[in-house]
């Protein structure tokens, strides 16, 4: 995607002023020191509106949906339909009824590799991802070639962490049925051209399905602007609750696509002989959705474009520079992914040097920091690169100049211990 | 962590006792920690009897708290029976360490003494309940 040049000055808003809005950093921890919350690429913290918006829903508007005649189950149906309208509103979708509430952007790819997999791949065909995904963007899919009897390729990773676009004109020539990519990556912060590589696919006749896991929290993300068909994404790494994402696909695909899971709420009809299938987004959605987990994340989508996406990613941009930098000047640290903060989502992952990953962390915890260590579930980038794990920075809305600072220093504490 | 990274926990991930490979061993196993995917390997020589450990080394990379804890646990091996050996309760090694590991950080704790068991059994063993909260 392309990175909009924000007019405004950097930080538009202040992550040390937000943090009120989000009880867990009253939480003091156990050495005292304040809570540096360096892992929002894992899950992030709720803020208020979206803790309050589900007791209230709990409190005061719950019900089944979709089934009751009478004034409540209309209430909570109203209400899990209006956050399907933002969910909708916030990635572009042309209707709501493309948007399909999942789990999390995990079961989202599942869905597109059961239904739409096992009904179109054929046995020879193929399917194209990248070495740079998370387990969830590539295991469904080693799963439906290998049972289809289909190929599955990857697009290698260049010696920065970018995708490796040369290798990905060669494997679209193999031509590949569907291409399936992260819009930035969970283990390196890369933000990957998904605009290009969408209309690279769509050239050799391949349908494109995207995970936003990383990309929706962070930065402006538009199915019609990527061009994509099918967009993946998980609720709880975008201040919502967890136990909902969204799965965003192009109606006439939907339409054709058979159920996934199936029981209540997606038939329209059932006799022993059979059944029909609901509607969409209905047909996808089977049994007693997560209704307030859905409404949850109605409000987490509200918060975030009260703050206004394009400023979310010129703030993590900014402090993303900072902390590039001063890891840089630290010495004995090796960054991986690209030096450019246009393609560098605020996602940092390093090495230091004769310091185990799990090292760091546990160290960095006792001063405060938390922060992943790991493969993070992307092994076959750590095998890119020749480490078997490593740690993992990641910036949000509430991480400010501080934060970055505290990091820096973690660093340095951890490097002066091992020093001894 | 000024607990947990003692000088001697450090002292025995910079200078590991017992690291490398038997050539040639009675016993050999490797395991890793899910939690990171380092792997780490044990090999054995038993006396002539081939009751008791004469020798033993491990290999692999790891963190500070694998690494010294495997240090730590082959150190006290030499001359125990093959039954005592199988008897070694994780706890016990977990007291040796002596310093608070949390749950998080069990499974690199107790990889060498799943390594261990499994050399000494002759297959993989499960992780020992301690290690659970990983």
């Amino acid at each position: 995607m392309t990175v909009e040049a924000q007019p405004t000055l950097p930080g538009a808003f202040s992550g040390t002023a937000l943090r009120a809005d989000f009880p867990v950093f009253e939480r003091p921890t156990s050495t005292g020191a304040r809570l540096v919350y360096l892992d929002s690429a894992a899950s992030a913290p709720k803020p208020r509106v979206v803790i309050e918006a589900m007791a209230d829903a709990y409190a005061h508007h719950y019900a089944n949906v979709h089934r009751g005649i009478y004034e409540l189950s209309e209430d909570a149906t109203a209400r899990f339909e209006a956050a399907r309208r933002k969910v909708a509103r916030f990635i572009g979708a042309p209707s709501e009824r493309e948007v399909v509430f999942v789990r999390n952007a995990t079961e989202a790819i599942n869905l597109v590799a059961y239904s739409w997999g096992r009904a179109n791949l054929r046995a020879g065909e193929r399917v194209l991802t990248t070495q740079l995904e998370h387990h969830a963007n590539i295991v469904p899919w080693q799963q439906l070639t290998k049972e289809v009897g289909a190929h599955l390729d990857y697009v290698g990773i260049t010696d920065d962490g970018r995708l490796d676009l040369d290798d990905l004109r060669a494997k679209l020539a193999l031509g590949p049925r569907l291409v399936a990519f992260g819009a930035v990556s969970n283990a390196l912060g890369t933000i990957n051209p998904a605009a290009e590589i969408t209309a690279a696919a769509h050239a050799v006749g391949a349908l494109v399905l995207v995970d936003a896991a990383q990309a929706a929290p962070h930065m402006p993300v538009d199915v019609t602007e990527f061009d994509c068909d099918f967009l993946a994404l998980s609720g709880h790494k975008m201040l919502g609750p967890s136990g909902i994402g969204a799965l965003w696909g192009r109606r006439e695909l939907l339409d054709g696509m058979p159920p996934f899971l199936t029981g209540g709420n997606m038939i329209i009809r059932v006799t022993l002989e059979g059944a029909e299938w609901n509607e969409v987004p209905q047909k996808f959605e089977a049994g007693t959705p997560a209704i307030v987990e859905a409404i949850g994340l109605g409000a987490a989508v509200d918060y975030l474009t009260e703050l206004g996406m394009p400023a979310v990613r010129e703030h993590e941009r900014y402090l993303f520079e900072h902390a590039w930098a001063a890891l840089g000047e630290v010495g004995g640290v090796r960054r991986l992914g690209p030096d450019d903060s246009a393609i560098h989502a605020g996602v940092i992952s390093f090495v230091l040097d004769d310091v185990h990953p799990h090292d760091v962390a546990t160290i960095f915890d006792h001063h405060g920091v938390a922060v992943r260590a790991g493969h993070h579930c992307a092994q076959p980038v750590m095998a890119r690169f020749d480490v078997p794990a490593t740690t993992r920075a990641s910036f949000y809305v509430y991480n400010d100049l501080d934060d970055v600072e505290a990091l820096v220093e973690a660093v340095q504490a951890t490097q002066r211990l091992f020093a001894g | 962590m000024d607990n947990l990274y003692r000088d001697f926990i450090l002292e025995h991930y910079r200078n590991p006792h017992n690291k490398g490979v038997l050539d040639p061993h009675d016993l050999h196993a490797a395991d890793s920690n899910p939690t990171c995917g380092d792997e780490m390997s044990m090999t054995l020589r038993l006396d002539e009897a081939g009751t008791a450990i004469a020798d033993v080394a491990f290999d692999g990379r790891g963190c500070a708290i694998s690494q010294a804890s495997a240090s730590i646990l082959t150190d006290g091996l030499r001359g125990q029976t093959l039954d005592e050996v199988r008897a070694i309760h994780p706890q016990s090694l977990l007291d040796e360490l002596g310093v608070p590991i949390g749950p998080a950080r069990l499974k690199c704790a107790l990889l060498a003494y799943k390594v261990l068991q499994g050399a000494v059994r002759g297959a993989a063993v499960a992780w020992p309940a301690e290690a659970e909260g990983a």
